[in-house]
């Protein structure tokens, strides 16, 4: 029990660390914000640009569209699909060797740092496009409060269902050494099954399904966004939140057996 | 010749495939590497067709003069990102002094970043572009003479001058503002996603300064008016959608001015 309080005293203090690390870049994170805004621009008046004479796309309004494309360009960094494979570069080095020795776990250790950097991102680059979305377009704010607290909720629960993906995926540098290769397509599938790249209702509904399903990505974009423009109503948004959980779930399952192989090989090459 | 010491040329032929042999060293990652990013493209190509099959047509255009436009911005990007996209690697050469290096070396400063970061990974792209444009050109109603002849060659070679320039343009803030990130990628990546679709997608004062006040209409909607023999719904002249090469050469020129400006500018880090 004493040591479970003093992990977690640790991860928050490490969450604390990873916040103000990330604070230091502040000119760096403004040209992010910029850039978002610009693809927020660009998507938004292409999606817009489909709407039918009632003004609507895959079962969004105008608006919702303009919340969902604005929001999610916010989002990305918070989720922040494409982090830096940091870790990966540790494991290439061997300085990985020092984070184990630690007396906290290697994934505690990247998930709360990862917390803290998405707060930093939830306070600068999520504000940002949101704000210049909801000046330059007509924009839903949800009419429910409760819908406020689940965004919140399911915005978190994207943000570490993503970082364990991400985890994962730098994981793999145990066997490859260098993982540009899977980095890649981890954006290529995350991009394109999350709902970044369009939302994910556009496609034929056996794809939707077989993606909700049997993928994590939608957990990473389409839920915390379809949460917060109401779509389906408020049961529907509960029922996104579970799924996210258990995705958050199967991902630390995997997560956990990964990095025990891993390790394994670690023994192997230190040998 | 070729191989003569001392010959500019040599140097870069050796610089290149330093980086080559260097690249596919490790050549599980590399394969992947090179299998993910033309996925990436392929992703964008999906995207515009998801957007697409809403209704079956975008901004006004049918799918075979999408695809038109599609092909010359999907050659286009790929090929200034195969020659000159890895000068976004000047920020950490200025930031951590090594421009220094590169600066008492005989040969260009510019032309040694390309060769030194040259990533052979993204021909995959480039040769998919191509491929896309060749379906593109096959299955669009264009009126072929020695004209159209002319500027299908053209189009993706000035498209390809126009994003290089803005490669090195916006690289080139790193002179001056070290901390530009991401700053660069929303004209580059920005301007890509941009370009992909006609012109009349997009409204307002954003088109107004995407379209001609940086000049992404030239890239791909124009030329592709011109080889389709259409009228620009948005009213612009005629003889205009043939000027892709001399906007593309008017960005290199001023990219160029930039760079030089930028590299008088430069300042080592001091210690």
């Amino acid at each position: 029990m004493a040591t479970g309080m003093a992990s977690a005293r640790a991860a928050a203090v490490l969450a604390r660390a990873g916040f103000h690390r990330f604070a230091t870049y502040r000119q760096a994170t403004l040209a992010g914000a910029f850039t978002n805004t610009v693809f927020g621009f660009v998507r938004c008046y292409v999606l817009l640009s489909l709407a039918d004479a009632g003004g609507r796309v895959a079962g969004y309004d105008r608006a919702q569209l303009a919340t969902f494309v604005f929001v999610g360009q916010g989002m990305i960094a918070v989720v922040n699909f494409w982090g830096p494979a940091d870790l990966a570069e540790r494991v290439r080095t061997g300085d990985v060797v020092a984070d184990l020795l630690r007396p906290l776990d290697l994934m505690v250790n990247h998930l709360a740092t990862d917390v803290g950097r998405a707060g930093f991102a939830l306070l600068t680059r999520f504000v940002v496009p949101v704000l210049a979305g909801l000046l330059a377009f007509d924009f839903y704010l949800p009419a429910h409060p409760a819908t406020y607290a689940l965004f919140a909720v399911s915005l978190l629960l994207a943000v570490l269902v993503c970082s364990v993906c991400r985890y994962i995926v730098n994981l793999a540098a145990f066997w490859l050494l260098d993982i540009r290769g899977v980095r890649q397509l981890w954006v290529v599938a995350s991009g394109g099954g999350s709902g970044l790249s369009f939302p994910l209702p556009l496609l034929p509904d056996w794809l939707v399904t077989g993606l909700w399903l049997c993928t994590p990505f939608p957990a990473l974009m389409q839920a915390p966004l379809d949460v917060l423009v109401e779509r389906g109503g408020t049961g529907h948004a509960v029922l996104l939140v579970a799924g996210q959980l258990a995705w958050l779930a199967v991902v630390v399952a995997l997560a956990r057996l990964v990095q025990r192989r891993a390790l394994r090989r670690l023994v192997i090459q230190g040998g | 010749m070729a191989d003569e010491p001392g010959s500019t040329a040599g140097a870069y032929r050796r610089l290149v495939a330093a980086q080559v042999r260097s690249q596919t060293q490790y050549r599980t990652s590399f394969v992947m590497d090179l299998f993910g990013s033309t996925v990436l493209t392929l992703l964008d190509v999906v995207s515009v067709y998801v957007l697409f099959s809403v209704n079956g047509s975008l901004g006004g255009f049918g799918g075979r003069e999408v695809l038109l436009m599609v092909g010359i911005a999907s050659c286009a990007f790929p090929l200034a990102d195969l020659a000159v996209g890895n000068v976004e690697q000047l920020p950490s050469y200025v930031r951590s002094g090594r421009f220094d290096a590169v600066l008492v070396r005989p040969l260009s400063s510019l032309g040694q970043l390309l060769a030194m970061d040259f990533a052979p990974r993204r021909i995959g792209r480039a040769v998919q572009g191509l491929v896309i444009y060749g379906i593109a050109l096959a299955a669009a109603p264009v009126g072929w003479s020695a004209g159209t002849a002319l500027l299908a060659v053209l189009a993706p070679l000035a498209g390809a001058v126009f994003f290089g320039s803005l490669f090195v343009a916006t690289a080139s803030v790193a002179f001056w503002w070290i901390e530009s990130g991401e700053l660069a990628a929303a004209f580059t990546y920005g301007g890509k996603e941009f370009t992909s679709y006609p012109a009349t997608v997009f409204g307002g004062f954003f088109r107004r300064l995407f379209a001609y006040g940086l000049g992404f209409a030239f890239v791909a909607y124009l030329p592709a008016l011109a080889l389709l023999g259409r009228q620009d719904p948005l009213g612009v002249p005629g003889w205009l959608h043939w000027c892709s090469p001399i906007v593309a050469l008017i960005a290199a020129g001023l990219a160029a001015l930039f760079w030089r400006t930028g590299v008088r500018h430069y300042r080592s880090t001091g210690s």
